[in-house]
């Protein structure tokens, strides 16, 4: 157990060393984002009866820093060390492939959590939020990191070099992300974009985790949950398996 | 007297990158308390076989233990038992000298390790840098870093690749006279390098690789001796050297012939030859070989195997 807390508290330490850079900037990223899209689209969207646009939008770019900054963390923490050689610290020890998953995982789960409660801590000025339900607040914030803590190791573990990597968060999460409905509810797209936001797995992170300060969702929180936790059990086996074959990261 | 487990066991290791075989079978074991010695020339599978010991590549076949301790089906009680000094230069520049030390104890499970990093500290000259942070420190530190993290949770076993590769002269007796010390205390050396008198003077054992294969195995004593023969440099008027010792040489220039010979005894027979062909010996040298001699004859020689390696 204490080589499991080592190998976390190291990778917390690692982001939180540099904070201004790996949580300050994200908070302020969503913040710049509040600021032009909730000015811009005020009054003309109304996604929800009685919710304003701005309000609609805080959830989701708290969610979207969540996501963003979990996989990140785990992500490049494993590729940098790949690139630097420094791997090897965490390789000669006797830590366990559940130790070494979990360890990068919470600590990954940690940095997401963090940019996320801060983005709504600098929110709450600007936007007036209710929150109805916390406990589905903070399961779809665990779910969700949880996610995209599995795949920063995922992605970290394959790639080699910094543009591996790079693609992997370019084309595969940002796009993901953007067409979850951070920005709008999906009932406001034509049918067939519906049908396409119900097969990207990250809608259903930021419906529910939406669903937990509105009380309303596009779908059931249930159902968003049951999707989103048998994605993270498939991707967790998945992350387990590779890092006892040594994916990578012993030939 | 019951026989202690050994420190190091390889038996028939097979490492297959695709096509390359980076190793062909090698059996090894190392003694506990040996300061054994690794040689080889580049690619020829050295840290290859540091890794499958470490776990940081698997083998394609065969088995390694460490302490006994399989390095795979018990890779846990393995990698407490060793402490690797990797070849390259790594570090985290996240972290000062004394948290990288204390975070690799914590990996190892120990906590409270206070007292042993700050003596690792203090003999491998880093006090003072305890509190800098890795990016600060020049390469001969960062060096000095790797063995503290190594040794962080005092493995009985120890694994130096090529620890002295671009270290000052200074640097490098203190570290020796820091793993000397550390051999004195019972634990089990094994170090690769390219300075063989290095080797030389320090290992009591050294096993040479060549292609994956292990082409010598023996004390030091006994390689140097078993190439036991001798040079003889001559310098000759005429500059002519006689017929009957042409398979004797070993090298010629414009200053005179080095010849090979099998022992001292031979030293009748050349100086008949010589006398018999009214050679005049202007100036006579005899020189020993040493490992490096020892080494390049290995390396050079086919197919020599641990049993049969030839006389110069």
């Amino acid at each position: 157990m204490i080589g499991f807390y080592t190998l976390f508290h190291k990778e917390w330490l690692r982001f939180w060393k540099v904070k201004v850079q790996t949580v300050l900037a994200p908070v302020l990223t969503a913040l710049l984002f509040l600021l032009v899209f909730g000015h811009t689209l005020r009054g003309t969207l109304e996604p929800y009866p009685g919710i304003a646009y701005a309000a609609f939008l805080v959830p989701g770019l708290a969610m979207m820093s969540v996501l963003q900054n979990a996989f990140a963390n785990a992500s490049s923490s494993l590729t940098q060390s790949k690139m630097t050689g420094n791997i090897v610290f965490v390789l000669l020890p006797p830590l366990s492939h559940r130790e070494f998953f979990f360890a990068y995982l919470l600590a990954a789960m940690a940095r997401g959590l963090v940019c996320g409660a801060g983005v709504l801590l600098v929110t709450v000025w600007f936007v007036e939020l209710r929150c109805e339900h916390p406990l589905w607040v903070l399961a779809f914030a665990l779910l969700g990191s949880g996610i995209m803590g599995v795949l920063g190791i995922i992605a970290g573990m394959h790639s080699e070099k910094v543009d591996e990597l790079a693609a992997f968060q370019n084309f595969i999460i940002l796009p993901l992300t953007f067409l979850s409905g951070v920005f709008y509810s999906i009932h406001s797209l034509p049918p067939f974009a519906q049908v396409l936001t119900h097969l990207n797995p990250f809608f259903y992170m930021i419906d529910g985790f939406r669903y937990g300060f509105f009380g309303v969702g596009d779908v059931s929180p249930w159902l968003s949950a049951t999707i989103v936790a048998a994605c993270l059990a498939a991707l967790s086996w998945l992350t387990l398996w590779l890092i006892k074959a040594g994916y990578k990261l012993r030939h | 007297m019951r026989r202690l487990v050994p420190a190091i066991q390889v038996e028939r290791v097979v490492k297959r990158y695709g096509e390359l075989q980076a190793l062909a079978g090698v059996s090894l074991e190392i003694a506990q308390g040996e300061f054994f010695g690794l040689l080889g020339p580049n690619g020829a599978g050295k840290t290859t076989l540091i890794s499958i010991l470490a776990g940081l590549a698997i083998a394609s076949s065969g088995s390694a233990r460490i302490m006994g301790h399989d390095v795979v089906a018990a890779y846990r009680q393995a990698r407490r038992a060793l402490g690797v000094v990797p070849q390259e230069l790594v570090f985290d520049p996240f972290f000062t000298v004394r948290e990288a030390l204390t975070i690799q104890s914590g990996y190892f499970g120990l906590r409270n390790n206070r007292a042993w990093i700050d003596e690792l500290l203090h003999h491998l000259d880093l006090t003072e840098k305890a509190d800098t942070n890795m990016r600060q420190l020049s390469g001969g530190m960062k060096r000095r870093v790797l063995i503290g993290q190594a040794l962080a949770h005092k493995p009985p076993v120890i694994v130096l690749d090529e620890p002295t590769a671009g270290v000052d002269v200074e640097l490098r007796q203190s570290l020796w006279q820091f793993i000397r010390r550390l051999n004195r205390d019972g634990h089990t050396i094994v170090l690769t390098t390219h300075y063989l008198e290095e080797a030389e003077a320090l290992c009591g054992r050294i096993a040479m690789l060549k292609q994956g294969e292990i082409v010598a195995n023996d004390s030091t004593q006994n390689l140097l001796q078993r190439f036991s023969g001798c040079y003889v440099n001559l310098k000759l008027a005429p500059h002519r050297l006689p017929e009957a010792l042409q398979p004797m040489l070993a090298q010629q220039d414009e200053s005179g012939f080095r010849l090979a010979l099998r022992s001292y005894d031979e030293m009748g027979h050349v100086m008949a030859a010589l006398r018999s062909a009214g050679a005049k010996v202007q100036e006579m040298e005899v020189m020993q070989p040493d490992l490096e001699e020892v080494f390049v004859k290995i390396m050079r020689s086919e197919g020599v195997t641990a049993s049969r390696a030839e006389h110069p």
